[in-house]
């Protein structure tokens, strides 16, 4: 099987897909000539032509709106939003036209729209490159909410929100394009064509939407998370030695309930883990799920470990992003308790 | 022709005769069906207007002394186009085969609404007759109009979208976003803006339309642009018919700005006398369409006095047997169904919200 980077996992995805429907098109900031700041649309213009790759003006609020449209005509647009930190003067486009279209058309017009997005931080963006803002996605009813860990799932997933019927919000961990990251940041970086989740097949495969998977086994406790702190989770459990259970939820909307619920039933204990601001993030959601469907297992009360409540700051970065040494002192704290 | 921009278009003289260069052609049987639709759609807002008055229903909005415009545009549209409009163009969809008893049940949000009670009174959608779903954050369908034309371009086909909006949501962004995306991808649309003069409370100066036209905006994009006499409907669909024609072979977008005046209040929530002086609206600015479309039709004999009373009552008569009709699948929400309320979230629905079904009991 090929190995490949999450970037070429991604791109790969959006191959096979136009490749296989005329109607999938592709555009979004310095995504058709260039392809993209990130190279995850590279050669996809040269293959496809211009009618459906192409570079679109910096107008967030016109790349969602225009893919609304498109959709309504009956194509399956898969647009990038540079930084996730670009992405809020399209939010009243995702929010109020493209979750709603569906429901308040009584599924006369649907928005099947993929809006991919880089997110998180890790690699000295500062501000306005490193936010995650997730919950702000989640809390919307008719939007579904993707954030896969590697490339394997990158992939699969990407065709999955891509066929999808509802718009999907599809945030790639930046951090994580070339390698997986377990927020070492002062080792040497490690890449994906080392690592079994590089594998991946070159054609068409879905991983479904809506299903968490088991990244890490153990019987101790159980980390819920996604995205970049999979490897973070990963970290932290071999420094402590602490048996963790480790729960990457790939989709945060709608969520794969089930799996988290056997998890900390087996475990008694539970950690949230996510690299977004702490307070209304999703791990509030995650704590309360919890809470109220594993209450009588729990033998200590659920630990939200997340990004202090602050803008992502620049020069301090380390001290902001929740790193294996902190999620490691709330593990031990945690089987204390 | 940049003058187009910051003139006016206009067909019809004081003596209600048809002069000028978008004087030609016109077809008589087009404007004496349009004078019927703007009767038509003038009927059914009184009647809207009643039930609102009568408590059976929370909302209506008022399109009265616009009729021009939207009837006239639809007028030189062919089927398979779509309208990206605002809550003020109930005559696209009254102009159509749409049962207007499906727009009254939408109104009364009864268990006949073709929307299942989710969406405000007039918030219609019917895709068949090329009507976006309207949304009641102004501005947003323009871009996606955009949109719509630039997947027609994109898949080679010649169906074209109009987008519109009022002269007061020209300052939101979406506006911004259509013209420069129209400007960049040249798709077929047409990009209409119904310059009422007052959005709610605010007069056009508020929107920034005091010190240049709206029409003269599309020009710094380099997108044609007419500013039409939207009182006069010959002047619309001559304008509509030219715009319309050079979307579908590919010469690419078309801004209008139709001037117009609201004559009703913004809606049955709004009092305009505390913002606008009352003999305003009462001396009709740009006179009456349906009246100067009608002596026009009487001076060249097409028409008549008669003929103006029989189409009144007959779509008066239309009406209030299409509302009794209605009225009977219930009223103010009595029909809607609660289950009706978590279907069509998403495609299927997603655990959280049977749950949450469940929890409600139904």
């Amino acid at each position: 099987m090929p190995q490949m980077s999450m970037i070429e996992a991604i791109r790969s995805a959006m191959d096979v897909k136009m490749g296989l429907d005329d109607d999938v098109v592709v555009y979004g900031e310095d995504v058709g000539y260039f392809g993209g700041v990130f190279r995850c649309t590279a050669g996809l213009q040269k293959k496809y032509g211009t009618n459906r790759v192409f570079d679109s003006p910096i107008n967030e609020c016109g790349i969602v709106g225009t893919a609304v449209g498109m959709a309504a005509y009956g194509l399956r647009p898969c647009v990038e939003i540079q930084f996730a930190d670009y992405i809020y003067p399209a939010y009243d486009q995702i929010v109020s036209e493209a979750a709603r279209i569906r429901y308040r058309s009584n599924k006369d017009f649907t928005c099947p729209i993929t809006i991919r997005t880089p997110c998180g931080g890790g690699i000295f963006g500062g501000q306005t490159h490193s936010q995650s803002p997730e919950s702000l996605f989640t809390h919307v009813s008719g939007i579904k909410t993707v954030i896969p860990s590697n490339p394997y799932d990158a992939k699969g997933l990407l065709i999955s929100a891509i066929e999808d019927d509802d718009p999907v919000i599809f945030f790639e961990p930046k951090r994580l394009y070339n390698g997986p990251f377990d927020g070492h940041h002062d080792r040497p970086a490690t890449n994906w064509s080392k690592h079994p989740l590089g594998d991946v097949p070159e054609g068409h495969y879905t991983v479904p939407i809506g299903k968490a998977s088991v990244f890490s086994e153990g019987n101790d406790v159980t980390i819920v998370t996604y995205g970049t702190m999979v490897y973070v989770a990963e970290a932290a459990k071999k420094e402590t030695g602490i048996d963790a259970e480790i729960i990457d939820l790939r989709t945060l909307s709608p969520l794969d309930v089930d799996t988290i619920v056997a998890s900390v039933e087996k475990t008694g204990r539970c950690m949230v883990l996510h690299e977004a601001t702490q307070t209304s993030g999703f791990g509030a959601e995650l704590a309360a799920q919890v809470q109220e469907r594993c209450f009588y297992h729990l033998e200590a009360p659920v630990v939200r470990v997340a990004g202090w409540d602050t803008p992502y700051p620049h020069a301090q970065e380390w001290d902001y992003f929740p790193g294996p040494a902190r999620v490691g002192r709330e593990l031990t704290a945690m089987m204390e308790a | 022709m940049k003058d187009l921009a910051s003139t006016m278009i206009r067909v019809l003289n004081r003596d209600g005769e048809a002069v000028g260069p978008w004087a030609e052609g016109l077809d008589d049987d087009v404007l004496l069906q349009g004078l019927r639709n703007m009767i038509r759609v003038r009927a059914y807002d009184e009647r809207m207007m009643t039930l609102q008055r009568q408590g059976k229903t929370s909302f209506y909005m008022k399109c009265t002394g616009e009729e021009a415009i939207a009837v006239g545009f639809r007028a030189a549209l062919s089927k398979g186009d779509m309208n990206f409009p605002t809550y003020r163009q109930q005559g696209l969809l009254l102009s159509t085969d749409y049962p207007v008893v499906d727009m009254i049940c939408q109104i009364l949000s009864n268990s006949r609404d073709p929307l299942k009670g989710r969406q405000l009174p007039i918030m219609y959608s019917s895709k068949e007759h090329g009507f976006f779903t309207i949304s009641g954050n102004l501005g947003t369908q323009f871009i996606q109009a955009v949109g719509w034309a630039m997947a027609s371009a994109i898949k080679g086909d010649t169906k074209i979208a109009s987008g519109w909006i009022g002269d007061g949501s020209t300052a939101a962004n979406d506006f911004h976003a259509a013209l420069v995306n129209a400007s960049v991808y040249r798709p077929p649309v047409v990009l209409n803006v119904v310059n009422n003069q007052w959005a709610i409370s605010s007069f056009r100066g508020i929107a920034g339309g005091d010190h240049a036209t709206f029409a003269e905006r599309a020009l710094g994009y380099d997108i044609p642009a007419l500013r039409v006499d939207g009182n006069d409907y010959l002047a619309v669909y001559a304008a509509s018919k030219w715009a319309v024609e050079r979307a579908r072979r590919g010469f690419g977008p078309t801004f209008i700005e139709w001037v117009t005046y609201r004559v009703a209040p913004h809606s049955t929530s709004d009092d305009p006398s505390q913002y606008r002086p009352k003999e305003e609206s009462a001396a009709w600015p740009l006179g009456d369409p349906i009246l100067r479309l009608k002596n026009h039709l009487i001076g060249r004999e097409l028409w008549s006095e008669e003929r103006q009373t029989q189409a009144e009552t007959e779509y008066n008569d239309e009406i209030r047997a299409a509302t009794k009709e209605a009225e009977s699948y219930g009223v103010m929400g009595s029909g809607a169904s609660p289950k009706d309320m978590f279907d069509d979230v998403y495609k299927e629905m997603p655990r959280h919200l049977r749950e949450q079904r469940q929890k409600l009991g139904v």
